[in-house]
């Protein structure tokens, strides 16, 4: 993302990166970034509290204008939860019994839990693919754009 | 009040500002995840070869704003594979296609799918990594002027940087440009 976010700048438009991932926010280096520590899949807040992701996103914008140094980080302040204990467990290892089996499964204690990389549509719902199927033959899908299959 | 930080990793200089009048000065708080070592780590544990992330050696452009961010038209673009229902979904592998979603879209269409974070929440309310709704108040609020027509969605997760460099970029500029936005937002997942 920090690539887009470089080449929109150098187009001459400003922007600001979302990031919940520090590290890698810091690595690809984007012109404006604001880090919010809140565990991967909420970069902009937590279901279903609209007030807090309102406050967010107000602390969020008002980097375009306070932040002034090229590939600057503005920290929010917010936290998941009362410990952070959520961190411990992102991408560790997982905690086994010592009698488990773990040297035949050469995994070193971590389990695969990444999904298949298809290249075909993953869609949520049945549902979605009959509606795909149905506003492309229709020709009313003015909004699938770029598709690369 | 703000902390400054300013620290130099592998030759780059780096500015960070970190809020030091609420949470963070609570007990039990832990540093920010490195996730790079932790899933260098995990793909090494599992014979994956090694990722290659990104690494910018240069300073990033900058263009700065020539008028306040309440008279701007704000555009934001999104990773996460996300789409409305009636669109193509994503796939899982290096897709460098991208969805243009109409502002004015029901929340209920949209949908994500993707093969590389927990998607439990963003099902159960799809403002946490798409956040049509809060930027929507920020209109009602004036802290901006408007939002663009569309929003423009992405997979992420695309190893070859070459194809997000050559397929991607180009037309995903071009469509910021001809949206007239005077400033982007990005929400990566």
């Amino acid at each position: 993302m920090s690539l887009i976010a470089r080449a929109i700048e150098e187009a001459g438009i400003p922007t600001l990166s979302m990031s919940s991932a520090r590290d890698i926010t810091r690595s690809a280096w984007p012109a404006r970034a604001t880090y919010l520590d809140f565990p991967l899949g909420h970069t902009a807040g937590r279901p279903q509290m609209p007030e807090l992701n309102r406050e967010i996103m107000r602390d969020t914008l008002s980097a375009f204008e306070t932040l002034s140094v090229p590939g600057s980080m503005s920290h929010l302040s917010y936290r998941w939860d009362e410990n952070d204990q959520w961190k411990d467990k992102v991408f560790a290892p997982t905690e086994k019994p010592v009698d488990s089996d773990q040297s035949k499964s050469g995994n070193n204690g971590y389990e695969d839990d990444r999904v298949a990389r298809h290249d075909t549509p993953q869609y949520q719902t049945e549902a979605d693919e009959l509606a795909a199927l149905k506003s492309h033959s229709d020709e009313e899908c003015k909004i699938c754009i770029g598709i690369d299959f | 009040m703000a902390e400054a930080l300013t620290r130099v990793i592998a030759g780059q200089l780096f500015l960070e500002t970190r809020e030091t009048n609420m949470s963070s000065g609570l007990p039990n708080r832990q540093p920010p995840v490195d996730y790079i070592p932790r899933i260098t780590a995990q793909y090494a544990g599992l014979g994956y070869g090694e990722y290659r992330w990104l690494a910018s050696e240069t300073e990033p452009a900058w263009t700065p704003l020539t008028k306040p961010l309440s008279k701007c038209r704000l555009g934001f673009i999104a990773t996460g594979g996300i789409y409305a229902s009636g669109q193509t979904a994503f796939h899982f592998k290096d897709d460098t296609s991208y969805r243009a979603i109409p502002n004015d879209v029901e929340i209920s269409e949209l949908r994500a799918t993707h093969f590389a974070y927990d998607l439990t929440d963003a099902r159960k309310d799809i403002n946490v990594v798409f956040p049509i709704e809060a930027l929507k108040s920020m209109v009602e609020e004036k802290k901006i002027a408007e939002l663009g027509p569309n929003s423009y969605t992405l997979m992420g997760g695309i190893y070859s940087t070459r194809r997000v460099v050559e397929d991607l970029i180009p037309p995903l500029v071009q469509r910021v440009l001809d949206d007239e936005l005077d400033v982007v937002l990005l929400v990566p997942v």
